[in-house]
């Protein structure tokens, strides 16, 4: 599991390049139709550094715990589909790669783009989350351990996490979710200051 | 203009880019093995292969496939093929048939990865295909006969 | 170019030198039919008309033109079975066509006119298909007979090679010249049973269309392309019952490829040089809608009025004894409601259709499935006589009833969207899932109100109220089906049962609502199937009785057939009761429809998210005479499947008149990971065969949902079971 998910990211890295420009122009922006974001400013008054932390992860949340996010980190092998999060039909797996079953693979549907004539959301890597990284039914707090744990998050350090967040196409998306989809609240731009602040503060998580 | 490469034959098509390659197949190829059921990747009755992997052609804009080889049911080759076509040709499998060339084009992509699927592999594969008729039984009955074909 | 290549096939009929046809129909167009060989004038003539079932080819090969649409069911293979049959033909010598409409010719022997429905075909082409075939075969062997100098009578046929003791040999093509013009003989003797060769052979005949079905070479109506065609996409009201006010087509024809815009009785139709710019056309086409007249209502408030109807007295359509003095004086009264919502049949390939026309005579082809109908409708709409109008049936995605048309709805669009846009352009006119699935022809929405009594472990009384639309009344098939104010198909399967009950009513409701509706696979059936035989297993289980051994007693020896399916699926299933014996249970259930038996036991578990899963069902079938075994039990499969996928989670819904589910995301169906196994028997029978095609439908639902109440989870009183998604 840990060699495909460092072989994604290296297919990831790939992607990013072909599509910075895009990225750095939407960051800041996202589709309309979402909730907002607090600015990390707005955590300043909270004067104990682990408590704000806590409070920037709990913001974060809004983030993780959005159906964009929340669809394809699902407990078991079937994702999430829609605002409303039913169950994706078809029946769709993780797959030993988190690229779908032999003969049903995500790339079977869902392309390099959204294609919005017919709601079909897509990205250069869509996939699944590894099971390690299962959020569904999880709250808040054990998502913030299990994101700091090297030993289920993909070996980021604190930096490799904001680096994700930040450039990864795939997490970007959630923020450009395509024609019949709420976008994760805020902007991809916002919710990576958040996380590097929460970094910054000793990436602290909530009491469970 | 748009080209495509399609069964080994390069078109070039003066059609909106944002064309799903169902329609350039059917309507500006003339290739009409490919079917139109749902155009949102519901029913898979549009299954085409695209540099080899199966893909819903309905959702597929013909800008994403410029440059790639694509594989209609028409333009088939190899043993999975010819092993899947014949189970499906000796089982009967076809009632309507408006839905099997999708349901071939599954077939084909879940053999030529796995060579022995089980019971569970074929519903992991099959079940983004609908049949209306619900040939289900003779589907998953027809994908054993081809694999065991496929071992002599 | 492929079997199934429309000019290939409409070439072949007008041209093939020495070919011979044989023309068999109704006794009273005998006298049409006894030139049928004459009338073909071999080098083609553009004025003949194939009033034929049988044509033979000079390479041999026998195609058999079918007046039943060919959408799955099997009757291309079944009707050419049973000429093989009697012509002696090897199997890898037949071919099968669509015939073309012609009423005078290729009537349905049950309707008077020609159409495909009731699961009829092999029912009415049983002794129609022999005798034809019966007359080509004493033909080809009289023509070798004179050729030879040799008897008819000592001559043999066998696997398409006419043979005579001395040696001699040919073949069928040899002969079809001679054959040609020889008499056709009035009343051909048919082969005794035990003389079969194919009918009810297993294996000795496989579906003629299967070969090209699994290679995309099938044409269908979706398929056509012409010259100059025009794809036409039509924007039709979001309501049932709405108008066009007015429309603003400026950003269509915006659109690159759009050609134009007309107005037509159905909506407003965007006419493009393809698929694509027709959906993009209509997508940015302003329609104001008058809805003025429109049905406003949802299926919530629907189903609230039917519910209030259910407690009123209705239209008596079945009654013995007297069901409401039983019911009074019962000491306990068993109620049970159920609710059915509007179904849509979703075939694969939606409706569609090709037309062209010169002003002057017009060529319409499309999955036509009541030819007679709808070639009147086009022709009167183009103002042609019905003789410059032709029709082809192609081979059709599936219908399930939705090409049956009572409306001719489809037929009507396809002529007006020609007719709109002049002669010369020719059209062919898509529907999408969308516009499917909105676009009503719905099963009707439906209520069934049950009231019953047991004593001493019997049944003793049965009262069921059925409120829902009828699709015939005030139509013109109105009196093929509606007699006494009673629309048959509302009620059939619930105005009488197998079961002996000696106080019964059945009464019946049609209230008038403005959502269009028809026949969807099996009927009434649909909502009776399931109402009755949840509630018998019910009343069953009060009395303290088995499912199955409870049944049997309560059809006394008046229900034979019945009993026998049942007593055959328990025998398949080893029946011991419905458990549940590790979590699973089994549910059964036994319907008769369109004269044929069908008895299933499902054996179901629910599933950790509260999905039920039908492991195994075991289904016996006595159609009579069973002409192509394995045809017989892929529409079992699919009838289960079908029947299942639609109990389980099948639902349109109606949102203040509005349909809510938009596409299969939302319109569940059935998947191959929801398929159960399926083990099929066929009783061995002597009667006349009876139809295959919806037979299998109807017990799949209460055997699922017996099950269910055996499991602990009560029958579910509304349907669908799961629900759809939305």
């Amino acid at each position: 599991m840990r060699t495909a998910l460092l072989s994604a990211a290296a297919g990831v890295g790939l992607c990013i390049a072909g599509t910075a420009l895009t990225l750095a122009q939407s960051a800041s922006q996202s589709q309309p139709g979402g909730a907002s974001l607090r600015p990390v400013g707005s955590f300043s008054n909270i004067t104990n550094q682990r408590d704000r932390s806590v409070a920037l992860f709990n913001e974060m949340g809004k983030v993780l715990t959005h159906p964009r996010c929340m669809n394809c980190h699902p407990a078991a092998d079937r994702p999430r589909q829609g605002d409303i999060r039913k169950l994706h039909e078809p029946l769709v797996v993780r797959g030993k790669d988190g690229h779908g079953a032999a003969g049903l693979h995500c790339s079977a549907c869902h392309g390099k783009q959204n294609f919005d004539p017919a709601r079909i959301p897509g990205d250069g890597h869509w996939a699944l989350a590894p099971a390690s990284m299962a959020w569904e039914g999880k709250a808040v707090a054990q998502i913030c351990e299990q994101l700091k744990d090297q030993n289920r998050n993909g070996s980021r350090d604190l930096a490799a996490l904001v680096r994700h967040v930040t450039t990864d196409t795939l997490v970007l998306w959630a923020w450009h979710p395509g024609r019949g989809r709420e976008p994760a609240p805020g902007t991809a731009a916002e919710f990576g200051a958040l996380m590097q602040a929460w970094a910054d503060t000793g990436a602290a998580c909530p009491a469970s | 203009m748009v080209s495509l490469k399609v069964n080994g034959t390069t078109h070039n098509l003066d059609i909106d880019e944002e064309t799903p390659l169902l329609w350039a197949i059917r309507d500006n190829i003339g290739l009409t093995g490919t079917k139109f059921g749902c155009g949102i990747a519901q029913c898979g009755a549009c299954t085409v292969f695209v540099d080899g992997q199966a893909q819903r052609s309905c959702v597929t804009p013909v800008s994403a496939v410029a440059g790639s080889e694509i594989t209609t049911i028409e333009g088939l080759a190899g043993k999975e093929a010819e092993a899947v076509q014949a189970a499906w040709t000796s089982r009967d499998v076809p009632q309507c048939g408006y839905c099997q060339s999708g349901q071939v084009m599954s077939a084909i992509a879940l053999l030529k990865e796995n060579k022995k699927p089980t019971d569970r592999d074929i519903d992991l594969a099959m079940n983004g295909n609908i049949c209306r008729c619900a040939t289900y039984v003779r589907i998953r009955a027809a994908i054993h006969d081809a694999a065991r074909a496929l071992e002599i | 170019m492929t079997a199934h290549d429309p000019k290939l096939s409409r070439r072949s009929l007008l041209t093939g030198a020495g070919a011979l046809v044989i023309g068999f129909h109704l006794p009273r167009a005998a006298r049409a039919q006894s030139g049928a060989g004459a009338a073909y004038r071999p080098g083609g003539n553009a004025a003949f008309a194939p009033n034929a079932f049988i044509r033979v080819a000079p390479d041999s090969t026998v195609t058999v033109l079918v007046k039943h649409i060919e959408f799955g069911q099997g009757p291309f293979t079944g009707l050419a079975t049973l000429a093989a049959e009697e012509m002696d033909a090897a199997w890898s010598q037949m071919r099968a066509e669509h015939s073309p409409a012609d009423v005078k010719l290729y009537a349905n022997l049950l309707f008077g006119v020609q159409g495909t429905g009731g699961s009829t075909a092999i029912a009415n082409s049983w002794e129609q298909m022999r005798k034809a075939g019966a007359a080509a075969r004493v033909m080809l062997v009289q023509a070798a007979a004179s050729a030879w100098k040799v008897p008819a009578g000592e001559i043999t046929v066998s696997e398409g090679i006419i043979s005579h003791a001395s040696g001699k040999k040919g073949s069928f093509g040899e002969f079809a010249e001679a054959a040609a013009k020889l008499p056709v003989p009035e009343n051909p003797p048919l082969k005794p049973a035990s003389a079969y060769k194919l009918i009810g052979k297993e294996g000795a005949v496989k579906r003629l269309d299967s070969a090209d079905k699994a290679r995309g070479k099938a044409q269908f109506t979706i398929d056509i392309h012409a010259p100059n065609m025009l794809t036409v996409v039509v924007a039709r009201p979001p309501r049932f019952g709405g108008k066009v006010a007015s429309f603003d087509a400026a950003d269509t024809l915006e659109v690159k490829g759009v050609v134009d815009v007309k107005q037509i009785g159905s909506g407003v139709a965007v006419y493009a040089n393809g698929m694509w710019p027709a959906l993009k056309g209509r997508e940015v086409l302003k329609v104001t809608w008058d809805e003025s007249e429109a049905e406003k209502r949802g299926s919530a408030e629907l189903i609230a009025e039917y519910r209030k109807l259910a407690h009123e007295p209705g239209t008596v359509a079945g009654s013995h004894g007297d069901a409401e003095a039983a019911l009074a004086k019962a000491d306990k009264v068993i109620e049970a409601e159920f609710v059915f919502p509007y179904l849509a049949h979703a075939p694969m390939e939606p409706l569609d259709g090709y037309l062209e026309w010169d002003g002057q005579q017009a060529l319409a082809r499309f999955g036509s499935q009541f030819q007679t109908t709808e070639h009147q409708t086009i022709a009167t709409i183009l103002g042609l006589p019905l003789e410059k109008v032709s029709l082809e049936t192609m081979l059709a995605g599936g219908s399930f009833g939705r090409r049956a048309q009572v409306s001719q709805h489809l037929a009507a669009e396809l002529a007006m969207a020609a007719k709109a846009i002049g002669p010369n352009r020719p059209v062919k006119v898509v529907w999408t899932r969308e516009d499917d699935l909105a676009g009503g022809y719905y099963r009707p929405l439906f209520v069934h109100r049950l009231r019953g009594a047991v004593k001493d472990g019997k049944i003793v009384a049965w009262a069921n109220h059925i409120v829902g639309q009828s699709f015939f009344l005030g139509t013109p098939f109105e009196a093929m089906v509606v007699k006494n104010g009673i629309d048959a198909t509302a009620v059939e399967g619930a105005n009488e049962i197998f079961y002996e009950v000696p106080d019964f009513r059945c009464e019946v409701h049609n209230p008038k609502v403005g959502v269009p509706t028809l026949w969807w696979r099996s009927v009434g059936h649909t909502h009776t199937g399931y109402a009755v035989e949840c509630f018998v297993d019910e009343l069953l289980q009060a009395a303290g009785q088995d499912p199955l051994q409870g049944r049997l007693a309560m059809m006394g020896d008046k229900h034979t057939r019945a009993a026998a399916v049942l007593r055959a699926v328990g025998e398949m299933a080893n029946w011991k009761g419905p458990g549940p014996v590790d979590g699973r249970a089994r549910g059964v259930a036994v319907v008769e429809s369109f004269s044929s038996f069908v008895a299933q036991i499902a054996e179901v578990s629910m599933g950790p998210d509260g999905e039920p899963k039908v492991h195994k069902v075991w289904c016996a079938v006595d159609c009579g005479v069973a002409v192509n075994p394995d045809v017989i039990r892929a529409q079992m499969e699919g009838g289960i499947g079908f029947g299942l996928g639609h109990a389980l989670y099948g639902e349109i819904t109606l949102d203040q008149g509005r349909p809510v589910q938009t596409n299969f995301h939302e319109y569940r169906s059935l998947r191959i990971h929801e398929m159960p196994e399926v083990e099929v028997k066929i009783i061995a029978s002597t009667a006349a065969p009876t139809g295959v095609g919806e037979p299998g439908v109807p017990p799949i639902g209460p055997a699922v949902a017996n099950a269910l109440a055996a499991l602990g989870h009560g029958r579910p009183r509304q349907l669908p079971v799961k629900g759809g998604t939305v």
